[in-house]
């Protein structure tokens, strides 16, 4: 089960919110403080992207983010209601040959997390897409 | 956190100073300033990023758009920021190569190239 659930109306302003939450969460589940920003980021990204495909399609289904918390790592993810992404998506050149166009931006967000995130996997669940991505936790420190 | 917006002139260029958070709910108020200053005859910008807290895909969209509107009238674009978090964003997306980046408002009012 996930340590934190939250599923929001498809409206950018609601981003911010899942941003926060997902720092907030990340924080307490022992990521890096370093990494806090691209976890803040990346979350971000995803949900950005979940938003602009449901309001592309006129979805009016909620955008999930699952938080979930283990031992030795934090993990994300990001769920949609349109069709899975297409395997050419999933993996976007590191760098654009030409400079993105100001409307295509969904392509760029996903270009971002996968320069952020190296444990990436942008799939499917039966709902919709699905983005999970997860990040390293630092262990509590045991007494010997 | 909301965007804030504030222009100002220093010769031939305006200076565009962002603070807070430009993300899919702000950037389109980014987007409009920019607009009306090209459509106002302000081809040389600067856009000051030093107090901005956070800028995603949505946001470089937004300023990649405005490079292309002040291109059309052989303008340029400048960027001022010195947060590594921000430039981050510029290198992974390969952004770096399209924009100049300045340490200074001084130092892009300055550059000619």
């Amino acid at each position: 089960m996930a340590t934190v659930e939250l599923r929001f109306s498809p409206l950018p302003e609601h981003v911010r919110t899942a941003r926060l939450v997902a720092a907030a969460v990340a924080r307490r589940a022992g990521v890096d403080e370093a990494v806090l920003d691209e976890v803040r980021l990346a979350v971000g990204e995803a949900c950005t992207r979940a938003v602009a495909l449901h309001s592309a399609q006129n979805l009016s289904s909620p955008v999930r983010v699952a938080l979930v918390e283990d031992e030795k790592k934090f993990s994300i993810e990001v769920g949609d209601s349109g069709p899975p992404p297409q395997p050419a998506e999933s993996l976007p050149t590191e760098q654009p040959a030409s400079a993105p166009e100001e409307e295509g931006e969904g392509e760029m967000g996903l270009a971002v997390i996968s320069g952020l995130v190296d444990d990436l996997e942008v799939g499917a669940d039966d709902e919709g897409g699905l983005i999970r991505m997860s990040w390293p936790v630092i262990p509590d420190e045991e007494p010997v | 956190m909301d965007l804030s917006l504030s222009t100002r002139t220093v010769g031939d260029r305006t200076i565009v100073e962002v603070g807070g958070e430009i993300d899919v709910y702000t950037a389109p108020k980014l987007r409009e300033q920019l607009v009306e200053l090209v459509n106002d005859g302000s081809y040389h910008l600067v856009v000051d990023m030093e107090g901005v807290d956070f800028l995603d895909s949505t946001g470089l969209g937004v300023l990649v758009g405005g490079l292309k509107r002040v291109r059309a009238h052989e303008g340029s674009l400048r960027l001022v920021c010195n947060q590594e978090r921000i430039l981050k964003i510029f290198r992974i997306t390969g952004l770096t190569k399209v924009f100049p980046i300045h340490g200074s408002v001084d130092e892009a009012v300055a550059a000619t190239d």
